[in-house]
Protein backbone atom coordinates (compact mmCIF):
# COMPACT_ATOMS: atom_id res chain seq x y z
CA UNK A 1 0.00 0.00 0.00
CA UNK A 2 1.06 3.11 -0.79
CA UNK A 3 -0.15 6.44 1.15
CA UNK A 4 0.90 9.87 -0.22
CA UNK A 5 -0.61 12.66 2.59
CA UNK A 6 -0.18 16.26 1.29
CA UNK A 7 2.55 15.39 -0.75
CA UNK A 8 4.19 18.80 -1.83
CA UNK A 9 7.55 19.41 -4.03
CA UNK A 10 8.59 23.27 -4.62
CA UNK A 11 11.66 24.35 -6.80
CA UNK A 12 12.06 27.59 -5.94
CA UNK A 13 8.99 29.23 -6.67
CA UNK A 14 7.27 26.39 -9.08
CA UNK A 15 4.67 23.76 -7.57
CA UNK A 16 5.43 21.07 -9.53
CA UNK A 17 3.37 18.89 -6.43
CA UNK A 18 0.53 20.41 -4.73
CA UNK A 19 -0.64 18.87 -1.78
CA UNK A 20 -1.46 15.53 -3.46
CA UNK A 21 -3.02 12.97 -1.17
CA UNK A 22 -3.83 9.51 -2.68
CA UNK A 23 -3.97 5.87 -1.86
CA UNK A 24 -2.42 3.24 -4.11
CA UNK A 25 -4.54 -0.29 -2.21
CA UNK A 26 -3.42 -3.85 -2.71
CA UNK A 27 -5.21 -6.50 -5.30
CA UNK A 28 -5.80 -3.09 -7.74
CA UNK A 29 -3.86 -1.53 -10.86
CA UNK A 30 -4.16 1.89 -10.07
CA UNK A 31 -3.68 4.49 -13.13
CA UNK A 32 -1.96 7.47 -12.12
CA UNK A 33 -2.60 10.21 -14.61
CA UNK A 34 -1.48 13.33 -15.92
CA UNK A 35 -0.63 15.39 -19.14
CA UNK A 36 2.86 16.18 -19.59
CA UNK A 37 4.83 18.37 -16.83
CA UNK A 38 1.72 16.98 -14.51
CA UNK A 39 4.44 15.73 -11.33
CA UNK A 40 3.63 12.29 -11.84
CA UNK A 41 7.51 11.25 -12.47
CA UNK A 42 8.20 13.47 -9.25
CA UNK A 43 5.59 12.44 -7.36
CA UNK A 44 7.10 8.77 -8.23
CA UNK A 45 10.71 9.52 -7.38
CA UNK A 46 9.36 11.27 -3.75
CA UNK A 47 7.62 7.61 -3.09
CA UNK A 48 11.06 5.90 -3.43
CA UNK A 49 12.90 8.14 -1.57
CA UNK A 50 14.72 9.82 -4.87
CA UNK A 51 13.62 13.18 -4.40
CA UNK A 52 12.45 14.84 -1.04
CA UNK A 53 9.45 16.30 -0.44
CA UNK A 54 9.48 20.09 0.27
CA UNK A 55 6.10 18.82 2.45
CA UNK A 56 3.86 16.08 3.56
CA UNK A 57 4.73 12.56 3.12
CA UNK A 58 4.41 9.74 1.43
CA UNK A 59 4.51 5.45 2.99
CA UNK A 60 4.84 3.03 1.66
CA UNK A 61 3.60 -0.39 3.35
CA UNK A 62 3.46 2.19 6.58
CA UNK A 63 6.97 3.36 6.47
CA UNK A 64 8.83 5.54 4.40
CA UNK A 65 11.17 4.29 1.74
CA UNK A 66 14.49 5.00 3.12
CA UNK A 67 13.26 3.24 6.26
CA UNK A 68 12.76 0.13 4.74
CA UNK A 69 15.77 -2.51 5.09
CA UNK A 70 15.37 -4.22 1.89
CA UNK A 71 13.29 -1.92 0.13
CA UNK A 72 13.29 -3.70 -3.61
CA UNK A 73 11.17 -6.66 -1.80
CA UNK A 74 8.47 -3.60 -0.60
CA UNK A 75 8.44 -2.01 -3.72
CA UNK A 76 9.58 -2.49 -7.43
CA UNK A 77 9.76 0.61 -9.55
CA UNK A 78 10.24 0.76 -12.98
CA UNK A 79 11.97 4.11 -13.67
CA UNK A 80 11.65 6.79 -16.09
CA UNK A 81 13.59 5.14 -19.27
CA UNK A 82 17.54 5.39 -18.91
CA UNK A 83 18.09 4.60 -15.75
CA UNK A 84 20.68 2.12 -16.31
CA UNK A 85 24.17 1.69 -17.34
CA UNK A 86 24.16 1.48 -21.21
CA UNK A 87 28.00 0.07 -20.95
CA UNK A 88 26.09 -2.78 -19.07
CA UNK A 89 25.01 -6.08 -19.84
CA UNK A 90 21.04 -6.62 -18.75
CA UNK A 91 22.39 -9.76 -16.70
CA UNK A 92 24.96 -7.59 -14.74
CA UNK A 93 22.99 -4.69 -14.19
CA UNK A 94 20.34 -6.76 -12.73
CA UNK A 95 23.19 -8.57 -10.93
CA UNK A 96 24.31 -6.01 -9.56
CA UNK A 97 20.76 -4.83 -8.26
CA UNK A 98 20.52 -8.34 -6.88
CA UNK A 99 23.82 -8.08 -4.66
CA UNK A 100 22.50 -5.35 -2.99
CA UNK A 101 19.98 -7.63 -1.31
CA UNK A 102 21.63 -10.74 -1.46
CA UNK A 103 18.88 -11.77 -4.37
CA UNK A 104 20.01 -15.12 -6.01
CA UNK A 105 21.56 -15.50 -9.35
CA UNK A 106 18.40 -17.70 -9.86
CA UNK A 107 15.95 -15.07 -9.14
CA UNK A 108 17.60 -12.78 -11.66
CA UNK A 109 17.30 -15.68 -14.39
CA UNK A 110 13.97 -15.54 -13.64
CA UNK A 111 13.23 -12.16 -14.23
CA UNK A 112 15.52 -12.32 -17.35
CA UNK A 113 12.84 -15.02 -18.89
CA UNK A 114 9.56 -13.43 -17.26
CA UNK A 115 10.71 -10.24 -18.92
CA UNK A 116 11.46 -12.42 -22.47
CA UNK A 117 14.94 -11.11 -22.45
CA UNK A 118 16.77 -14.16 -23.13
CA UNK A 119 17.98 -13.93 -25.72
CA UNK A 120 19.88 -10.59 -24.74
CA UNK A 121 20.35 -10.73 -21.33
CA UNK A 122 24.26 -10.91 -22.02
CA UNK A 123 23.95 -7.75 -24.43
CA UNK A 124 24.89 -4.46 -23.20
CA UNK A 125 21.70 -2.41 -22.52
CA UNK A 126 23.27 0.64 -24.91
CA UNK A 127 22.14 -1.47 -27.58
CA UNK A 128 18.80 -2.35 -26.80
CA UNK A 129 15.50 -0.87 -28.52
CA UNK A 130 13.28 1.17 -26.21
CA UNK A 131 11.01 -1.71 -25.71
CA UNK A 132 13.63 -4.29 -24.59
CA UNK A 133 15.15 -1.45 -22.36
CA UNK A 134 11.26 -1.27 -20.75
CA UNK A 135 11.05 -5.29 -20.54
CA UNK A 136 14.93 -4.43 -18.78
CA UNK A 137 13.40 -2.13 -16.03
CA UNK A 138 10.36 -3.83 -15.34
CA UNK A 139 12.24 -7.44 -14.81
CA UNK A 140 14.30 -4.62 -12.14
CA UNK A 141 10.92 -3.89 -10.56
CA UNK A 142 10.54 -7.66 -10.11
CA UNK A 143 13.57 -8.83 -8.58
CA UNK A 144 12.93 -8.37 -5.14
CA UNK A 145 9.46 -10.02 -6.15
CA UNK A 146 7.27 -6.89 -4.17
CA UNK A 147 4.12 -6.37 -2.91
CA UNK A 148 3.84 -3.00 -4.55
CA UNK A 149 4.38 -2.64 -8.53
CA UNK A 150 5.57 1.20 -9.67
CA UNK A 151 5.76 1.56 -13.32
CA UNK A 152 6.27 4.75 -14.93
CA UNK A 153 5.07 5.00 -18.46
CA UNK A 154 5.33 1.18 -18.66
CA UNK A 155 4.24 0.87 -22.19
CA UNK A 156 5.85 3.68 -23.52
CA UNK A 157 8.22 2.52 -26.43
CA UNK A 158 6.53 -1.43 -26.62
CA UNK A 159 4.71 -2.91 -29.68
CA UNK A 160 1.29 -3.91 -29.64
CA UNK A 161 2.68 -7.47 -28.67
CA UNK A 162 4.43 -5.49 -25.74
CA UNK A 163 1.72 -3.55 -24.50
CA UNK A 164 -0.35 -6.52 -24.27
CA UNK A 165 2.26 -8.36 -22.20
CA UNK A 166 2.05 -5.71 -19.91
CA UNK A 167 -1.29 -5.45 -19.62
CA UNK A 168 -1.34 -9.36 -18.56
CA UNK A 169 1.96 -8.91 -16.38
CA UNK A 170 0.03 -5.98 -14.57
CA UNK A 171 -3.45 -7.52 -14.08
CA UNK A 172 -1.73 -10.96 -13.04
CA UNK A 173 0.29 -9.16 -10.41
CA UNK A 174 -2.88 -7.37 -9.14
CA UNK A 175 -4.57 -10.68 -9.00
CA UNK A 176 -1.93 -12.02 -6.65
CA UNK A 177 -2.38 -9.71 -4.28
CA UNK A 178 -0.11 -7.06 -4.84
CA UNK A 179 -0.21 -3.10 -5.36
CA UNK A 180 0.22 -2.44 -8.83
CA UNK A 181 0.81 1.75 -9.79
CA UNK A 182 1.11 2.71 -13.33
CA UNK A 183 1.50 5.88 -14.78
CA UNK A 184 0.72 7.31 -18.04
CA UNK A 185 -0.60 10.00 -20.21
CA UNK A 186 -2.63 7.93 -22.60
CA UNK A 187 -6.18 7.67 -20.65
CA UNK A 188 -7.19 5.07 -23.35
CA UNK A 189 -4.48 2.42 -22.77
CA UNK A 190 -4.85 2.74 -18.82
CA UNK A 191 -8.56 2.57 -18.80
CA UNK A 192 -7.91 -0.83 -20.15
CA UNK A 193 -5.75 -1.94 -17.72
CA UNK A 194 -6.56 0.01 -14.33
CA UNK A 195 -8.93 -0.55 -11.89
CA UNK A 196 -8.68 3.10 -9.99
CA UNK A 197 -7.36 6.05 -11.38
CA UNK A 198 -5.48 9.17 -9.61
CA UNK A 199 -5.43 11.53 -11.70
CA UNK A 200 -3.30 15.18 -11.58
CA UNK A 201 -3.02 17.99 -13.16
CA UNK A 202 -0.66 20.95 -12.41
CA UNK A 203 0.75 18.73 -8.99
CA UNK A 204 -2.64 18.55 -7.75
CA UNK A 205 -5.41 15.60 -7.72
CA UNK A 206 -8.14 16.47 -10.05
CA UNK A 207 -10.04 13.01 -9.72
CA UNK A 208 -9.74 9.85 -7.32
CA UNK A 209 -11.94 7.80 -9.08
CA UNK A 210 -12.74 4.28 -10.28
CA UNK A 211 -12.31 3.59 -13.97
CA UNK A 212 -16.27 2.38 -14.32
CA UNK A 213 -17.42 5.95 -13.05
CA UNK A 214 -14.94 7.34 -15.05
CA UNK A 215 -16.38 5.84 -18.16
CA UNK A 216 -19.97 6.14 -16.80
CA UNK A 217 -19.62 10.15 -16.00
CA UNK A 218 -17.92 10.49 -19.57
CA UNK A 219 -20.57 8.19 -21.18
CA UNK A 220 -23.71 11.36 -21.37
CA UNK A 221 -22.76 13.06 -25.02
CA UNK A 222 -26.41 13.01 -25.86
CA UNK A 223 -27.70 10.91 -29.73
CA UNK A 224 -27.32 12.54 -32.75
CA UNK A 225 -30.76 12.25 -34.83
CA UNK A 226 -31.18 12.89 -38.77
CA UNK A 227 -34.52 13.01 -40.05
CA UNK A 228 -36.61 15.05 -42.98
CA UNK A 229 -39.37 15.75 -40.76
CA UNK A 230 -36.60 17.88 -38.08
CA UNK A 231 -38.80 20.55 -37.19
CA UNK A 232 -41.90 18.30 -36.49
CA UNK A 233 -39.52 15.67 -34.48
CA UNK A 234 -38.31 18.66 -32.32
CA UNK A 235 -41.68 19.14 -30.91
CA UNK A 236 -42.44 15.87 -30.31
CA UNK A 237 -39.14 15.16 -28.55
CA UNK A 238 -39.48 18.36 -26.05
CA UNK A 239 -39.50 17.61 -22.41
CA UNK A 240 -38.60 19.46 -19.10
CA UNK A 241 -34.90 17.92 -19.14
CA UNK A 242 -34.54 17.66 -22.74
CA UNK A 243 -32.16 19.64 -24.84
CA UNK A 244 -32.18 19.59 -28.96
CA UNK A 245 -29.72 21.69 -30.90
CA UNK A 246 -29.40 21.42 -34.41
CA UNK A 247 -26.67 21.45 -36.62
CA UNK A 248 -28.16 21.75 -40.10
CA UNK A 249 -31.70 21.30 -41.40
CA UNK A 250 -31.73 17.31 -41.17
CA UNK A 251 -29.67 17.06 -38.11
CA UNK A 252 -30.95 17.05 -34.21
CA UNK A 253 -28.92 16.71 -31.39
CA UNK A 254 -30.36 15.35 -28.23
CA UNK A 255 -29.11 14.98 -24.63
CA UNK A 256 -32.08 14.08 -22.04
CA UNK A 257 -33.63 11.20 -24.22
CA UNK A 258 -31.83 8.19 -24.51
CA UNK A 259 -31.62 6.27 -28.53
CA UNK A 260 -34.59 4.07 -27.83
CA UNK A 261 -36.84 6.47 -26.23
CA UNK A 262 -36.60 8.95 -29.04
CA UNK A 263 -36.50 5.90 -31.90
CA UNK A 264 -40.00 4.93 -30.36
CA UNK A 265 -41.04 8.23 -29.99
CA UNK A 266 -40.51 9.02 -34.25
CA UNK A 267 -41.71 5.17 -35.14
CA UNK A 268 -44.94 6.18 -33.15
CA UNK A 269 -45.28 8.95 -35.11
CA UNK A 270 -44.55 7.55 -38.08
CA UNK A 271 -40.89 10.14 -38.04
CA UNK A 272 -38.53 8.40 -40.70
CA UNK A 273 -35.02 8.38 -39.06
CA UNK A 274 -32.18 8.33 -41.22
CA UNK A 275 -29.99 7.78 -38.68
CA UNK A 276 -29.56 7.53 -34.49
CA UNK A 277 -26.20 7.74 -33.29
CA UNK A 278 -25.43 7.67 -29.42
CA UNK A 279 -22.24 10.17 -29.18
CA UNK A 280 -20.16 9.04 -26.39
CA UNK A 281 -17.35 10.96 -25.59
CA UNK A 282 -14.46 9.30 -25.45
CA UNK A 283 -12.42 9.05 -22.53
CA UNK A 284 -9.34 10.63 -24.14
CA UNK A 285 -11.64 13.74 -24.59
CA UNK A 286 -13.14 13.21 -21.20
CA UNK A 287 -9.53 13.25 -19.77
CA UNK A 288 -8.05 16.03 -22.04
CA UNK A 289 -11.57 18.67 -20.37
CA UNK A 290 -10.86 17.31 -17.05
CA UNK A 291 -7.20 18.22 -16.95
CA UNK A 292 -7.79 21.60 -19.10
CA UNK A 293 -10.20 22.72 -17.04
CA UNK A 294 -7.96 22.45 -13.96
CA UNK A 295 -5.06 24.24 -15.81
CA UNK A 296 -7.27 27.08 -16.59
CA UNK A 297 -8.60 26.91 -13.09
CA UNK A 298 -5.40 26.47 -12.07
CA UNK A 299 -3.80 29.51 -13.58
CA UNK A 300 -7.05 32.04 -12.19
CA UNK A 301 -7.17 31.41 -8.87
CA UNK A 302 -4.81 28.83 -7.60
CA UNK A 303 -3.09 31.12 -4.96
CA UNK A 304 -6.39 32.28 -3.55
CA UNK A 305 -7.87 28.54 -3.50
CA UNK A 306 -4.78 27.15 -1.91
CA UNK A 307 -5.09 29.85 1.22
CA UNK A 308 -8.45 28.80 1.77
CA UNK A 309 -7.34 24.88 1.96
CA UNK B 1 6.84 -13.79 -21.96
CA UNK B 2 3.75 -14.96 -21.45
CA UNK B 3 1.43 -14.17 -18.45
CA UNK B 4 1.88 -17.64 -17.48
CA UNK B 5 5.38 -17.88 -16.31
CA UNK B 6 4.25 -15.12 -13.87
CA UNK B 7 2.51 -18.20 -11.68
CA UNK B 8 6.50 -18.42 -11.15
CA UNK B 9 6.97 -15.01 -10.01
CA UNK B 10 6.44 -15.13 -6.29
CA UNK B 11 8.54 -18.64 -5.01
CA UNK B 12 12.01 -18.59 -4.20
CA UNK B 13 12.98 -14.85 -3.27
CA UNK B 14 13.93 -14.87 0.24
CA UNK B 15 14.35 -11.55 1.70
CA UNK B 16 17.73 -10.09 3.29
CA UNK B 17 18.41 -6.95 4.13
CA UNK B 18 20.79 -4.45 2.64
CA UNK B 19 24.06 -4.49 4.67
CA UNK B 20 27.40 -2.43 3.94
CA UNK B 21 29.23 -5.57 2.48
CA UNK B 22 26.38 -6.30 0.04
CA UNK B 23 26.54 -2.80 -1.38
CA UNK B 24 30.20 -3.51 -1.28
CA UNK B 25 29.64 -6.19 -3.30
CA UNK B 26 27.62 -4.72 -5.70
CA UNK B 27 29.59 -2.05 -6.34
CA UNK B 28 32.82 -4.48 -6.87
CA UNK B 29 30.36 -6.16 -9.35
CA UNK B 30 29.69 -2.78 -10.86
CA UNK B 31 33.30 -1.73 -11.57
CA UNK B 32 34.46 -5.58 -13.03
CA UNK B 33 31.18 -5.58 -15.78
CA UNK B 34 32.43 -2.33 -17.05
CA UNK B 35 34.35 -2.31 -20.41
CA UNK B 36 35.64 1.58 -19.57
CA UNK B 37 37.24 -0.08 -16.11
CA UNK B 38 39.03 -2.30 -17.71
CA UNK B 39 40.33 0.03 -20.01
CA UNK B 40 40.69 3.16 -18.15
CA UNK B 41 42.42 0.69 -15.50
CA UNK B 42 44.32 -0.55 -18.12
CA UNK B 43 45.42 2.64 -19.44
CA UNK B 44 46.69 3.76 -16.53
CA UNK B 45 48.67 0.92 -15.75
CA UNK B 46 50.44 1.34 -19.02
CA UNK B 47 51.10 4.38 -19.09
CA UNK B 48 53.05 3.90 -15.64
CA UNK B 49 55.47 1.33 -16.72
CA UNK B 50 55.59 3.14 -19.84
CA UNK B 51 56.89 6.30 -19.00
CA UNK B 52 58.83 4.89 -16.23
CA UNK B 53 60.56 2.05 -18.68
CA UNK B 54 61.53 4.84 -21.37
CA UNK B 55 62.71 7.35 -18.92
CA UNK B 56 65.24 4.97 -17.20
CA UNK B 57 66.40 3.27 -21.00
CA UNK B 58 66.47 7.12 -21.98
CA UNK B 59 68.57 8.15 -18.88
CA UNK B 60 72.39 10.16 -19.43
CA UNK B 61 74.28 11.59 -16.97
CA UNK B 62 75.44 13.94 -18.75
CA UNK B 63 72.30 15.49 -20.36
CA UNK B 64 70.91 18.82 -19.36
CA UNK B 65 67.79 19.21 -17.55
CA UNK B 66 66.04 20.63 -20.49
CA UNK B 67 66.71 17.28 -22.71
CA UNK B 68 65.53 15.42 -19.95
CA UNK B 69 62.55 13.30 -20.25
CA UNK B 70 59.40 15.04 -18.56
CA UNK B 71 58.28 15.06 -15.16
CA UNK B 72 60.13 14.57 -11.71
CA UNK B 73 62.61 12.33 -13.50
CA UNK B 74 63.74 15.31 -15.21
CA UNK B 75 67.11 17.15 -14.45
CA UNK B 76 70.81 15.92 -12.94
CA UNK B 77 69.43 15.19 -9.35
CA UNK B 78 67.38 12.08 -10.82
CA UNK B 79 67.66 9.07 -8.87
CA UNK B 80 66.22 5.45 -10.02
CA UNK B 81 63.40 5.55 -8.03
CA UNK B 82 61.84 8.96 -9.38
CA UNK B 83 62.70 8.26 -13.00
CA UNK B 84 60.70 4.68 -12.86
CA UNK B 85 57.93 6.41 -11.32
CA UNK B 86 57.85 9.65 -14.62
CA UNK B 87 54.45 8.14 -15.34
CA UNK B 88 52.61 9.03 -11.86
CA UNK B 89 51.37 12.08 -13.37
CA UNK B 90 50.16 10.19 -16.02
CA UNK B 91 48.77 7.86 -14.41
CA UNK B 92 46.96 9.68 -11.63
CA UNK B 93 44.93 11.36 -14.19
CA UNK B 94 43.91 8.00 -15.94
CA UNK B 95 43.07 6.15 -12.02
CA UNK B 96 41.63 9.82 -11.13
CA UNK B 97 39.23 9.45 -14.52
CA UNK B 98 38.32 6.12 -13.58
CA UNK B 99 37.04 7.20 -10.27
CA UNK B 100 34.89 9.97 -11.99
CA UNK B 101 33.61 7.59 -14.23
CA UNK B 102 32.82 5.25 -11.31
CA UNK B 103 30.32 7.84 -10.00
CA UNK B 104 29.76 10.56 -12.04
CA UNK B 105 29.50 8.29 -14.73
CA UNK B 106 26.32 6.82 -12.66
CA UNK B 107 24.64 10.26 -12.56
CA UNK B 108 25.24 10.84 -16.40
CA UNK B 109 23.48 8.03 -17.75
CA UNK B 110 20.84 7.77 -15.22
CA UNK B 111 22.10 4.51 -13.21
CA UNK B 112 22.30 6.74 -9.93
CA UNK B 113 18.50 6.16 -9.92
CA UNK B 114 18.50 2.38 -9.83
CA UNK B 115 21.64 2.40 -7.14
CA UNK B 116 19.65 4.85 -4.93
CA UNK B 117 16.42 2.65 -5.49
CA UNK B 118 18.24 -0.23 -4.35
CA UNK B 119 20.04 1.73 -1.20
CA UNK B 120 18.46 4.56 -0.43
CA UNK B 121 20.75 5.14 2.83
CA UNK B 122 22.67 6.38 -0.08
CA UNK B 123 25.92 6.75 2.06
CA UNK B 124 27.10 2.97 1.60
CA UNK B 125 27.01 3.60 -1.84
CA UNK B 126 29.71 5.97 -1.60
CA UNK B 127 31.78 4.42 1.08
CA UNK B 128 31.95 1.63 -1.34
CA UNK B 129 32.52 2.78 -4.66
CA UNK B 130 35.63 4.08 -2.83
CA UNK B 131 36.81 1.42 -1.07
CA UNK B 132 36.31 -0.49 -4.25
CA UNK B 133 38.59 1.47 -6.60
CA UNK B 134 40.97 2.72 -3.67
CA UNK B 135 41.77 -0.88 -3.03
CA UNK B 136 41.80 -1.79 -6.74
CA UNK B 137 43.50 1.20 -7.63
CA UNK B 138 45.91 0.78 -4.50
CA UNK B 139 47.20 -2.80 -5.71
CA UNK B 140 47.20 -2.65 -9.32
CA UNK B 141 49.84 0.43 -9.59
CA UNK B 142 51.32 -0.59 -6.66
CA UNK B 143 52.18 -3.76 -8.82
CA UNK B 144 52.98 -1.50 -12.03
CA UNK B 145 54.87 0.76 -10.34
CA UNK B 146 57.56 -2.33 -9.39
CA UNK B 147 57.11 -3.57 -13.11
CA UNK B 148 58.11 0.24 -13.66
CA UNK B 149 61.06 0.07 -11.46
CA UNK B 150 62.11 -3.54 -12.50
CA UNK B 151 61.89 -2.37 -16.19
CA UNK B 152 64.05 0.43 -15.22
CA UNK B 153 66.51 -1.21 -13.65
CA UNK B 154 67.22 -2.96 -17.19
CA UNK B 155 67.85 0.41 -18.59
CA UNK B 156 69.85 1.52 -15.99
CA UNK B 157 71.89 -1.42 -15.68
CA UNK B 158 75.65 0.05 -15.33
CA UNK B 159 74.81 3.68 -14.11
CA UNK B 160 75.90 4.85 -11.07
CA UNK B 161 72.39 6.23 -10.18
CA UNK B 162 71.38 2.35 -10.35
CA UNK B 163 68.90 1.08 -7.28
CA UNK B 164 67.96 -2.12 -6.35
CA UNK B 165 64.15 -3.37 -4.49
CA UNK B 166 66.33 -3.73 -1.24
CA UNK B 167 67.93 -0.42 -1.25
CA UNK B 168 66.89 2.07 1.26
CA UNK B 169 63.73 3.33 0.91
CA UNK B 170 62.69 2.25 -2.79
CA UNK B 171 60.07 -0.33 -1.69
CA UNK B 172 58.46 2.91 0.32
CA UNK B 173 58.56 4.83 -2.37
CA UNK B 174 57.04 2.51 -4.56
CA UNK B 175 54.34 1.61 -2.11
CA UNK B 176 53.78 5.30 -2.03
CA UNK B 177 53.33 5.71 -5.43
CA UNK B 178 50.40 3.07 -5.20
CA UNK B 179 49.33 4.43 -2.03
CA UNK B 180 49.06 8.28 -3.59
CA UNK B 181 47.34 6.30 -7.16
CA UNK B 182 44.71 4.69 -4.86
CA UNK B 183 43.68 7.64 -2.94
CA UNK B 184 43.42 9.82 -6.41
CA UNK B 185 41.16 7.64 -7.53
CA UNK B 186 38.91 7.77 -4.21
CA UNK B 187 39.61 11.65 -4.74
CA UNK B 188 38.15 10.93 -8.68
CA UNK B 189 34.86 9.09 -6.97
CA UNK B 190 34.58 12.27 -4.17
CA UNK B 191 34.76 15.11 -7.00
CA UNK B 192 32.23 13.02 -9.22
CA UNK B 193 29.20 12.78 -7.07
CA UNK B 194 30.38 15.92 -5.75
CA UNK B 195 29.56 17.41 -9.22
CA UNK B 196 27.98 15.11 -10.47
CA UNK B 197 28.92 15.39 -14.05
CA UNK B 198 31.91 13.55 -15.68
CA UNK B 199 33.43 16.21 -17.64
CA UNK B 200 32.82 18.56 -14.93
CA UNK B 201 34.65 16.40 -12.53
CA UNK B 202 37.58 15.24 -14.86
CA UNK B 203 38.25 19.06 -15.43
CA UNK B 204 38.42 19.57 -11.89
CA UNK B 205 40.64 16.24 -11.46
CA UNK B 206 42.95 18.00 -13.92
CA UNK B 207 42.48 21.61 -12.60
CA UNK B 208 43.38 20.39 -9.18
CA UNK B 209 46.25 17.68 -9.59
CA UNK B 210 47.71 19.51 -12.88
CA UNK B 211 47.17 23.07 -12.87
CA UNK B 212 46.90 24.82 -9.29
CA UNK B 213 50.34 24.34 -8.28
CA UNK B 214 51.04 26.25 -11.47
CA UNK B 215 48.67 28.97 -10.95
CA UNK B 216 49.83 29.21 -7.25
CA UNK B 217 52.94 30.69 -8.66
CA UNK B 218 51.48 33.83 -9.04
CA UNK B 219 50.75 34.24 -5.32
CA UNK B 220 53.72 36.46 -3.64
CA UNK B 221 56.56 34.13 -3.22
CA UNK B 222 56.02 33.59 0.41
CA UNK B 223 52.37 32.53 0.21
CA UNK B 224 53.44 30.06 -2.48
CA UNK B 225 56.62 28.97 -0.68
CA UNK B 226 54.34 28.29 2.53
CA UNK B 227 51.30 26.85 0.36
CA UNK B 228 53.27 24.78 -2.25
CA UNK B 229 53.68 21.69 -0.17
CA UNK B 230 50.02 21.38 0.48
CA UNK B 231 48.87 21.63 -2.67
CA UNK B 232 46.55 17.60 -3.47
CA UNK B 233 49.42 17.12 -6.11
CA UNK B 234 52.47 18.31 -4.25
CA UNK B 235 51.67 16.69 -0.91
CA UNK B 236 51.07 13.31 -3.05
CA UNK B 237 54.62 14.02 -4.75
CA UNK B 238 56.52 13.59 -1.59
CA UNK B 239 54.66 10.40 -0.59
CA UNK B 240 56.51 8.84 -3.39
CA UNK B 241 59.91 10.52 -3.13
CA UNK B 242 63.06 8.79 -2.89
CA UNK B 243 64.90 12.06 -1.12
CA UNK B 244 63.00 14.31 0.59
CA UNK B 245 63.55 17.99 -0.63
CA UNK B 246 63.74 20.54 1.56
CA UNK B 247 60.75 22.59 0.02
CA UNK B 248 58.60 19.30 0.54
CA UNK B 249 56.66 17.63 3.36
CA UNK B 250 57.98 14.20 4.86
CA UNK B 251 56.15 11.27 3.03
CA UNK B 252 54.00 10.50 5.74
CA UNK B 253 52.98 14.15 6.22
CA UNK B 254 52.84 14.26 2.22
CA UNK B 255 50.21 11.36 2.73
CA UNK B 256 48.44 12.81 5.55
CA UNK B 257 47.59 16.27 3.91
CA UNK B 258 46.51 14.27 0.72
CA UNK B 259 44.41 11.83 2.35
CA UNK B 260 43.24 15.09 4.27
CA UNK B 261 42.26 16.50 1.18
CA UNK B 262 40.67 13.60 -0.39
CA UNK B 263 38.81 13.32 2.88
CA UNK B 264 37.39 16.79 2.90
CA UNK B 265 36.23 16.17 -0.58
CA UNK B 266 34.56 12.99 0.29
CA UNK B 267 32.58 14.68 3.07
CA UNK B 268 31.68 17.45 0.79
CA UNK B 269 30.42 14.70 -1.51
CA UNK B 270 28.90 12.73 1.48
CA UNK B 271 26.89 16.13 2.00
CA UNK B 272 25.56 16.01 -0.99
CA UNK B 273 24.53 12.87 -1.46
CA UNK B 274 22.30 12.80 1.56
CA UNK B 275 20.91 16.15 1.10
CA UNK B 276 20.10 16.82 -2.43
CA UNK B 277 17.81 14.97 -4.98
CA UNK B 278 18.83 12.58 -6.98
Amino acid sequence: MIEARELTKRYGDKTVVDHLSFTVKPGEVTGFLGPNGAGKSTTMRMIIGLDSPTAGSVTINGRSYAKHGSPLHEIGTLLEAGSVHPGRTAFNHLMALAYTHGISRRRVDEVIELAGLGSVAGKRVGAFSLGMGQRLGIAAALLGDPAIVMLDEPVNGLDPEGVLWVRNLLSGLADEGRAVMLSSHLMGETALIADHLVIIGRGRLLADTTVDDFVREAGGGGVKVATAEAGKLRSLLAGPDVTISSSSAEELLVSGRNAREIGAIAAEHGVALYELTPQSVSLEEAFMELTHDAVEYHSASADTERKAA
Amino acid sequence: MTADTLSAAPAHTTVRKVTGRRVLRSEWAKFWSLRSSWITLGVALFLLMLFGAIASATYSPDALPSDGPPGPGAGGDSDAVSLALTGVTFASLAVGVLGVLLSAGEYSTGMIRSTLAAVPRRLPVLWSKSAVIGVIALVCTTIAALAAFQLGALGLDGEKIALSLGDDGVLRSLAGAGAYLGLVAVFGVALGVLIRSSAGAIAALVGILLILPGLASLLPDSWYDTMNPYFPSNAGAAVYALQESSDALSPGAGLAVFAGWVALTLAGAAYRLVRTDA
